[in-house]
């Protein structure tokens, strides 16, 4: 469903020329969850955001159901059903949840729609949806939003940078308990938790901007364990 | 009313007809309609363009319609509507201006209001500025607000001038007294070569007065914005100023703020951010599927009217 072809990105820093990613070459099947995990710096959310289109690579290709999408705008990637979810939600002024779950499902949505939507991430509608989507929601309430309106899209493929980051305990097992039940949908889950990767059909190791190795959890921890560089956050040593 | 008058009055008052309540209309310079009701009189000035408007202590949950139109080229409208609000009365004031110009000639309403809230009131001033016609003839509102607040009184004011408004100049001073509130919202686009300056001067005079004033705006174009707020703490009172403004193109937006706190116990705040619309938010909406000018305007919207 998705493949990365000698996928390359850098960036200009300090007068040097520092490479973020280098030759990524992966593919992804429909219906399957894929954790990206690694050190910090290992180019993890670099790799999600060129697959989105939020950030182009300097040299490579990204395939889409077999369809070159890598000078594809973000819009025209999301139209093709690929969506996103920030690590830092995004807020707005004066935008309420209820306009931007209407345009994340492209409808105009009922009331009991939009109480689907936000009950699946353990919100009420009622108090939610005339809330404008700005700071005065907490991280956690954020990151819930964010959650649900890329499951109000139904996209093929997902992606979700570090779902975990900001969520309170109570949402973090409802969110392993949402990512276990997607089942029609490739995804795509940027994540250093344990029980994340216990959900995961594979997972990528990336290590100085290289997958390391690709494979089930049973293969991948033994690696992550031996990794000074990578604490596994909620394992037994944390 | 004609389908350009009907049209203009929806804009500025979301209303299809004239309402039933208490309302006076004034059309290309002229009162043309006037409706008292038992609660609220509307007396014309005997010296001056304008109406005095007398709301009885302790009514309750009505409205006042004050809308003006304009569909004529060279005209200059200036204006003195004096509002008396009774003590306890709870009161919604739909104000608001639009101006259809079709001509090369300019047509310019002066608006000067003033409010004398009395003790334990509350008062909601909604206030809409439009211009429209494809005339060159320029379309202009300078609006001046004075509010008066007896203690314990509370005021919220909204004011909105959305695109055609050629120029506008307002001003709007306040004298708050003890245990009031008072809390303005104030959004304003300017496209093109429009104009728009805007200045506060808030007097918290009181024990425990409390101003908020918020402007959003928003400059496309080679448009050009200026914002001046001036809270006076002289009790101990809150003043709290947010001034955010949104650039597009080669437009301009210059914020001064001025906080002058002549009491140890006056706590004053400003705020001011202008720039472009924030990267982060176009990309979140491109990633809902929005186009980067769909997104924008969505932006704008939510910013504007939200």
């Amino acid at each position: 469903m998705l493949e990365l072809k000698n996928i390359n990105y850098s960036v200009f820093d300090e007068n040097i020329n520092k490479d973020i990613l280098k030759n990524i070459n992966l593919t992804f099947k429909e219906n399957k969850t894929y954790v990206i995990t690694g050190p910090n710096g290992s180019g993890k959310s670099t790799l999600s955001k060129i697959i989105m289109g939020i950030l182009s690579p300097a040299s490579g290709q990204v395939f889409f159901n077999g369809k070159d999408i890598t000078n594809l705008s973000i819009d025209e990637r999301a139209n093709n059903s690929i969506s996103y979810a920030f690590q830092k939600p995004i807020t707005f002024k004066g935008l309420k949840v209820r306009e931007l779950l209407d345009v994340a499902s492209n409808k105009k949505n009922t009331f009991d729609q939009l109480c689907d939507y936000l009950s699946i991430v353990g919100l009420c509608a009622k108090e939610y949806i005339n809330r404008p989507l700005n700071d005065k929601l907490s991280g956690g309430e954020l990151k819930r939003i964010e959650l649900a309106m890329v499951l109000s899209r139904n996209s093929k493929l997902n992606i979700f940078d570090e779902p975990e980051a900001g969520i309170d305990l109570w949402s973090f097992e409802q969110l392993t308990k949402i990512f276990s039940t997607l089942k029609n949908s490739c995804n795509i889950i940027v994540s250093h938790q344990k029980k994340i990767l216990e959900i995961a059909d594979e997972i990528i190791l990336l290590n100085n901007g290289q997958v390391q190795k690709m494979g089930k959890l049973e293969e991948i921890l033994p690696l992550l364990e031996n990794n000074t560089c990578h604490k596994l956050r909620g394992d037994k040593n944390e | 009313m004609n389908d350009i008058e009907k049209k203009l009055l929806e804009k500025i008052t979301d209303l299809h007809k004239l309402p039933s309540g208490t309302f006076s209309f004034r059309k290309n310079g002229k009162s043309e309609i006037q409706n008292n009701t038992k609660d609220v009189q509307i007396i014309p000035k005997k010296d001056k363009n304008g109406i005095d408007i007398f709301v009885n202590p302790n009514v309750k949950n009505k409205s006042i319609h004050i809308p003006v139109i304009i569909t004529v080229g060279g005209l200059d409208d200036l204006v003195y509507n004096d509002f008396y609000i009774g003590h306890d009365a709870d009161i919604l004031i739909v104000a608001g201006c639009g101006i259809h110009n079709k001509t090369c000639k300019k047509s310019q309403h002066d608006g000067i209001h003033s409010f004398h809230i009395g003790k334990n009131a509350s008062v909601k001033y909604i206030e809409k500025h439009v211009g429209e016609g494809n005339g060159s003839g320029e379309k202009i509102l300078n609006p001046i607000t004075k509010i008066f607040m007896e203690d314990g009184s509370h005021m919220e004011m909204e004011t909105l001038q959305l695109e055609g408004v050629s120029s506008t100049i307002r001003k709007t001073f306040a004298k708050l007294y003890d245990n009031t509130s008072l809390n303005i919202q104030e959004n304003i686009l300017t496209t093109f070569d429009q104009t728009a300056k805007t200045s506060f001067k808030v007097e918290l005079l009181g024990e425990n007065s409390r101003v908020e004033v918020v402007s959003h705006s928003v400059a496309k174009d080679n448009s050009y914005q200026e914002f001046k707020s001036n809270l006076i703490g002289k009790n101990q009172c809150f003043g709290h100023v947010e001034c955010d403004g949104i650039l597009l193109n080669n437009a301009q937006i210059i914020s001064t703020p001025m906080i002058d706190a002549e009491n140890s116990n006056a706590s004053l705040i400003h705020e001011a951010a202008i720039g472009k619309i924030a990267g982060d938010e176009l990309i979140k909406l491109m990633t809902l599927g929005l186009s980067q000018e769909e997104a924008e305007n969505m932006i704008i919207q939510g910013f504007l009217l939200g």
